[in-house]
């Protein structure tokens, strides 16, 4: 067990730190203010070369671990970006997993450089408005055709497919009644956001204004046979390889937002004066934020034993799970306690607090529920039957 | 061309310092620390050349503990080639370090040597000055602008002087101090950073280079500045002006 980061990670952090610094506070809230993409930030991650960080070196990337992507995504929340910064680049930074792992040389030589250098953005579409939590309930529908296939079908809460060219995109190519087991029959593809066949309508959302989620009504959509990837009827089995590394990320940037917002209402709790002294003085105000603060530390060590345990080749679904449990609590309460000890004015958009509280409560839900993940623990952990 | 670049550590700007009760230093827990800002636009204006040039070496060297790898290792990141380590755990004073730096470029034999103007911490100003002196090498302190003949035999250097600009030339090899204005450093890409790992930091002893390292100076004691009194508010622009001649005297 060893907790110390190594020098790189630490250089790292460093360096994410510096990039972030360039972004402050008002960049973030005139995004969730105007809703337009933060292009400037996602270009300057990308020039750093950062969307690379877990693509390996032969396709240009750095291929390090979870680990240090989790130490990006923290950063980039605990900078001041919250979900805006990290929902933006999350995607380049892990999801193309399945690309890399099974998809087609071809697909991998044409694609990987244009979205490691930021050109391509890519969205994964797997939720419907009939199948959200229950995945194996999807009814778009892949149908052979020539040299390839033709979809139809619709998917909902699809992030950033507006600046998106490509999505992996996960369809029936049987039908769920004919198949032996409910997981199989579903097939991944890495298909294109062709504005002929795909029509976009965005959500309006509580939170994370500046990266759009949308409805999408695809109507023979075509997609080349070399962007199915891997075997045909085999997609449900290559999006379940990404979910821990994603919960794990997920956790990182609850953890990076929750610090984010204790810090600044810390600093607020030093400097506002209420009866004739600093209200940090008032235990009503400093043991919420120390609790807190001793939540999300604990979460973070979760969210680092995960993501060790990922990059040994572990099984690492147990401590994932609770990793994004854990996370996502803390950061709720934190950004709801740094509201509190601002008063007011933590209602106030001018302080950022109330921002980090309507960002962070998406992870209650996304990309797995809480509740999810307690029937995860409650029936692969603790062996209880299954609820459901 | 190869191009040496000095880089000292210093505790981040951003970081509160605190003076020791007794006055004999800084409180160094908790402290973060950074490349000294100077010497990191010494260094991109090195990596620049280097860049123009489509060929050439940056070679940097900082004198300390081997805790100043950290900021070795981020420079290296930023593009630099190599690196010299010169250890030594005793305090220097300028002259010291412009000896044992004399002694790295009589070893290193660089055409260009660039600084800072000026390290954060102490704010001496005088290193680039005396290693200057030393060599017997032209100088140019407090540069904004760095030009380099299409020989690469010659420099042309603007100076933020009082009040203006001055442009001077000289022949290499020489050293040159950077201002602020003479560029924005970048930050270290992650294919820097990987890169960094591979990289030489090569390391030498301060005693076994044959310079004076004696103190001349010693520090007596530091004081933190007065605190500001806090402001106050006045509600008519009659009120301020009453007291801005009554108590505060200034008109
Ligand atoms: C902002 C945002 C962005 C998103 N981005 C994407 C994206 O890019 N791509 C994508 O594919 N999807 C995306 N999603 C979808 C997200 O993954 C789903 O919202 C999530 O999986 C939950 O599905 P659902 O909304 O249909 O909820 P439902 O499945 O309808 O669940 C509703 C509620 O019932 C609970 N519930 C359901 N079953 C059980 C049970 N057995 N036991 C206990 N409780 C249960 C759930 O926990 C939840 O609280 C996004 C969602 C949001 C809000
Ligand atoms: C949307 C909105 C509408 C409003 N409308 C009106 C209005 O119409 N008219 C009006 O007059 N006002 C209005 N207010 C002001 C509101 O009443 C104040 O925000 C509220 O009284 C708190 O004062 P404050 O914001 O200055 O917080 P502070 O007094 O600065 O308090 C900050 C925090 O410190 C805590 N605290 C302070 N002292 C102690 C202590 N001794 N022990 C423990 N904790 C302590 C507080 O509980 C709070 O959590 C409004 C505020 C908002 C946000």
């Amino acid at each position: 067990m060893d907790f110390q980061l190594t020098d790189e990670q630490e250089e790292i952090c460093k360096q994410v730190r510096a990039l972030c610094s360039r972004f402050p506070d008002e960049y973030w809230r005139e995004r969730d203010e105007s809703g337009e993409f933060p292009w400037e930030f996602y270009q300057a991650i990308a020039d750093g070369g950062w969307l690379g960080i877990t693509i390996p070196r032969e396709y240009g990337g750095a291929g390090l671990g979870i680990t240090e992507a989790a130490l990006v995504m923290q950063t980039v929340a605990e900078c001041g970006g919250g979900t805006q910064a990290c929902s933006a680049i999350h995607l380049g930074i892990f999801g193309l997993e399945p690309l890399i792992k099974y998809g087609t040389q071809a697909a991998k030589d044409k694609y990987l450089a244009p979205i490691l250098r930021g050109d391509i953005h890519v969205s994964f579409a797997v939720t419907e408005p009939d199948a959200g939590t229950n995945t194996t309930q999807i009814s778009t529908f892949a149908t052979r055709s020539g040299d390839g296939y033709l979809i139809n079908g619709q998917k909902v809460f699809i992030t950033k497919a507006q600046e998106s060219k490509k999505m992996l995109l996960l369809t029936r190519t049987t039908p769920f009644d004919q198949v032996e087991k409910k997981t199989l029959g579903m097939s991944l593809f890495f298909a294109d956001i062709d504005p002929e066949a795909v029509e976009i309508q965005e959500l309006h959302k509580l939170g994370r204004k500046a990266v759009d989620t949308n409805m999408l009504f695809i109507d023979n959509l075509y997609v080349a046979k070399e962007d199915l990837i891997g075997e045909e009827g085999r997609g449900f089995y290559y999006i379940l390889d990404g979910i821990n590394p994603e919960r794990i990320l997920i956790a990182a940037e609850c953890v990076g937002m929750g610090k984010r917002a204790i810090e600044r209402a810390v600093q607020y709790a030093k400097e506002r004066e209420v009866f004739g002294r600093p209200i940090g003085k008032n235990q009503g105000i400093q043991f919420p934020l120390a609790e807190s603060f001793a939540k999300l530390e604990t979460a973070e060590l979760m969210v680092q034993k995960a993501a060790s345990l990922y990059d040994q080749g572990q099984p690492c679904g147990k401590e994932a799970n609770i990793s994004k449990y854990m996370a996502a609590e803390a950061a709720c309460e934190a950004a709801d306690r740094a509201i509190q000890a601002h008063g007011g004015y933590g209602y106030i958009k001018e302080y950022d607090v109330e921002r980090y509280w309507r960002e962070a409560r998406l992870f209650r839900i996304a990309p797995i529920s809480q509740e999810m993940v307690l029937n995860y623990v409650g029936e692969h952990v603790l062996g209880l039957p299954k609820s459901y | 061309m190869k191009v040496l670049v000095t880089v000292k550590r210093v505790p981040d700007p951003e970081t509160t310092i605190r003076v020791k009760s007794d006055g004999s230093g800084i409180e160094t827990d908790n402290i973060k620390y950074v490349i000294n800002p100077f010497d990191e636009i010494a260094l991109e204006e090195a990596l620049r050349i280097k860049e123009k040039l489509g060929a050439g070496e940056v070679v940097l060297v900082s004198i300390g503990d081997s805790v100043v790898t950290e900021q070795l290792r981020t420079g290296l990141a930023m593009g630099a080639d190599r690196a010299i380590l010169v250890g030594c755990d005793q305090d220097l004073d300028s002259l010291a370090v412009a000896r044992i730096l004399a002694k790295i470029v009589e070893d290193e034999g660089p055409q260009l040597v660039l600084m800072g103007k000026q390290a954060i911490d102490d704010d001496a100003n005088q290193a680039g000055q005396m290693l200057a002196a030393l060599l017997g090498w032209p100088q140019a302190t407090f540069a904004s602008e760095v030009v380099l003949s299409d020989d690469q035999q010659a420099v042309k250097v603007t100076r933020e002087v009082d009040g203006g600009l001055e442009t001077i030339g000289f022949a290499l090899p020489g050293i040159i101090t950077s201002d602020l204005r003479l560029n924005e450093p970048r930050y270290a890409s992650l294919p820097g950073i990987m890169k960094a790992r591979k990289k030489e930091i090569k390391e030498v002893a301060a005693a076994d280079l044959d310079a004076d390292m004696s103190p001349r100076l010693t520090i007596n004691s530091l004081e933190p500045p007065t605190q500001k009194e806090a402001g106050k508010k006045v509600e008519t622009v009659e009120e301020l002006i009453g007291l801005l001649h009554d108590e505060a005297k200034v008109i």
